[in-house]
């Protein structure tokens, strides 16, 4: 098992003839995921990725005609909502928007269709999930990952890198690793993803990993106090250092009125009984000390 | 990107709602002129209010009332030029000063957990909303607006009559609260606020004293991600208050934030950027900014962003941090050599470039003689240790650190 990627994924790549389409559909094709449709509003009928996957004019007919469970979206940001909405349209179950710069009122907008649909949205601006082993969708580099039983979840992008890298180096693999993205509407928050983790039977233990900004990290931290009780757990957060009132490179990355600091989720988190780790590479000790064996 | 008074002030009044007339000036015979004329049109005072986008500035002397021309001459003479927390006032806001029965408050944020827009009120107005979120929470009246409704007219009733604002000003507190919600979706806004929104007094012909509402400040922050449909909006941008690294880094596509400290982060990526100002200080350093290169860039963006970094007199180190995935290491390896090539100054730097290419990055960095890191905490521990030694020879006179090359 693993999280909202695997084995029976049936990946839709949205925007497949553009630029970054092509270049990381080509990365997960060679990942071993399996890609069954493109769409490109215009190019339907072609064939991409050296003719081995048939572009779709619409969601629709390349859910009809392929069986696409799962869809990611690499269209531009003026695009990127209606694609959303395509998707969930089609009955596609689980979409993940990596695009970024999406305004944060639109995502007000979508979130409730996303809900009617009962489909499940990671992102926007979001790096994607890998299961290792079995398929990845989004953009995080192949070879940071290893088998194993650890679920990661985080708002960044190459901090995830880093994390799950040193998690790597020091023999423990991970489950899934999923990004839900550093926009301040998210369709999947931490605690969405934790619950996913909590039934899955394969992941032992979780790294959560933070950023300044919102609260979703206490509103995870509140859970996971009754439901993840004896699941080895640490976290990283990142903003110590951030100033008041900036926004720091990510939209969702602000401390406004005080709230939304490094400082309050770290106490958040440690009072929910989560080892909060300094650096990137303390997360994989803190979990070796709670019982997680390096393979 | 936050909107100076007067422009909010602009955007509020074109909504319909009642915001009192102001004139900008900046000069103090433009502060009398315009001071002139409220005071020919029945006002009783003025205020004149510094334009800048910190706050405080009552406090630090930027608000005066004035009964007279000259007053408000004066008044203008004392604001313009001022600096408030490091910002130089150029220009002022001039607008009637009204008599002030009763304040509230009124704002529209994002709400990231409910994922709706927050409608907050108050009856404790003119002082800031988290102060009364702090000292009073059950003060503030809350509500949502649905994403695709808007703010319902039994909604806004609802608000206003829980500030108490029923009888004859319901209809016009309704006006106010769904302007406000309309303001923040037709302008793609993060936040809307008047505060104060006041009850004024208003002496007719005849001395009737009636009493109307009023919008006496307003504040609205852009979603920045949506200003590219919104060019009236991006034209509205204060570029004398804003610092030209800035300006330039936003030309250049690169996330950029000064700070004060003397070592200059070069990263991919904003999670691990703020995570490697969080080691530079946990190894006893200062960060100098914040610096996300984003995803996926060339040689000539490392480039503009080793100028960002050096334009500051202050970086006494650089610390390079990427983690290669869409961007590959040998392309920022070779900006990295580019940009000393035709640097202004020298100063020492530590490189750490994993993920994507990292061996062809090694490589060209060790040819030109680059002083690299494998992990990040082995990188900020040198590029404090850089700092100490440039602190030590400046202290003692040797100019081994900060030379400037020829």
């Amino acid at each position: 098992m693993s999280i909202l990627v695997g084995r029976d994924t049936r990946l839709l790549v949205q925007g497949i003839t553009g630029r970054e389409g092509e270049f990381h559909a080509r990365q997960m094709q060679a990942y071993g995921t399996r890609i069954v449709a493109g769409t490109s509003p215009g190019k339907g009928g072609m064939r991409a990725l050296d003719g081995t996957v048939p572009v779709f004019d619409t969601v629709a007919q390349a859910a009809r005609e392929t069986g696409a469970n799962t869809s990611v979206i690499y269209v531009p940001a003026s695009g990127a909502p209606d694609a959303i909405f395509e998707a969930v349209d089609a009955g596609i179950a689980t979409v993940f928007c990596i695009t970024e710069g999406i305004p944060a009122l639109d995502m007000l907008k979508v979130m409730p269709v996303v809900h009617d649909a009962g489909a499940r949205l990671v992102g926007p601006n979001c790096p994607g999930a890998t299961s290792p082993g079995r398929a990845k969708v989004g953009i995080i580099p192949a070879s940071v990952h290893r088998e194993g039983r650890v679920g990661v979840v985080s708002r960044s992008g190459t901090l995830t890198y880093e994390v799950v890298q040193a998690l790597t180096d020091a023999g423990i693999g991970q489950s899934t690793c999923v990004g839900i993205g550093g926009d301040p509407i998210v369709g999947s928050s931490h605690l969405d993803i934790l619950r996913l983790f909590a039934e899955d039977p394969e992941t032992e233990a979780i790294v959560l990993i933070g950023e300044i900004g919102g609260s979703a990290e206490e509103e995870a931290a509140a859970w996971a106090v009754e439901h993840l009780r004896g699941v080895p757990t640490a976290a990283f957060v990142a903003g110590r250092t951030a100033p008041e009132g900036k926004r720091m490179g990510h939209a969702g990355a602000i401390i406004s009125g005080g709230t939304g600091t490094a400082a309050a989720k770290i106490a958040a988190l440690e009072a929910a009984g989560i080892r909060v780790a300094e650096t990137p590479g303390q997360v994989a000790a803190l979990l070796i000390e709670q019982g997680v064996r390096p393979s | 990107m936050k909107l100076q008074e007067f422009h909010a002030r602009e955007l509020l009044s074109a909504a319909g709602l009642p915001v009192p007339r102001g004139r900008v000036a900046s000069t103090p015979a433009e502060v009398r002129a315009a001071a002139a004329e409220l005071f020919a049109v029945s006002a009783s005072q003025v205020v004149v209010k510094a334009q800048v986008l910190v706050g405080g500035r009552g406090k630090a002397g930027g608000v005066k009332l004035a009964a007279t021309a000259q007053e408000a001459e004066a008044a203008g003479s004392a604001i313009l030029g001022m600096s408030i927390k490091g910002i130089t006032v150029r220009r002022v806001l001039v607008a009637p000063g009204p008599d002030i029965a009763r304040e509230y408050y009124l704002g529209a944020i994002l709400d990231r957990a409910a994922q709706r827009i927050l409608l907050m009120g108050s009856a404790e107005g003119g002082v800031e909303i988290e102060e009364v979120a702090r000292q009073k929470p059950e003060a503030i009246v809350r509500l949502h607006a649905h994403p695709h409704l808007g703010l319902l007219d039994y909604q806004a009733r609802s608000m206003a009559l829980s500030l108490g604002l029923g009888g004859p000003h319901l209809r016009a507190a309704v006006a106010i609260a769904k302007g406000l919600v309309r303001v923040m979706v037709e302008n793609d806004a993060d936040l809307v606020e008047v505060n104060p929104l006041a009850v004024v007094r208003e002496t007719g012909p005849g001395g009737l004293v009636t009493e109307r509402l009023a919008c006496l400040d307003a504040k609205i922050t852009l979603d920045d991600s949506a200003l590219p449909r919104h060019p009236e909006l991006e034209a509205r941008r204060d570029l004398d208050e804003e610092d030209p690294a800035d300006a330039e880094a936003r030309a250049q596509g690169i996330n950029f934030i000064h700070l004060d400290g003397a070592i200059g982060c070069l990263v991919n990526g904003a999670g691990l950027a703020m995570t490697t100002m969080d080691l530079v200080k946990r190894a006893g350093g200062e960060p100098a900014n914040f610096l996300d290169i984003g995803g996926g860039a060339k040689a000539d963006k490392v480039a503009a962003a080793m100028r960002l970094i050096l334009a500051d007199p202050k970086v006494m180190a650089i610390l390079v941090n990427i983690f290669g995935g869409i961007t590959r290491g040998d392309e920022v390896a070779h900006g990295l050599v580019e940009a000393r090539a035709v640097q202004s100054r020298e100063v020492p730097r530590v490189v750490r470039i994993v993920g994507t290419n990292a061996a062809e990055a090694a490589a060209i960095l060790r040819a030109a003689a680059f002083e690299t890191a494998s992990s990040l905490e082995e990188a900020a521990e040198r590029a404090v240790a850089a700092v100490r030694r440039a602190q030590m020879a400046s202290a003692t006179g040797s100019p081994e650190a900060t030379e400037a090359r020829p």
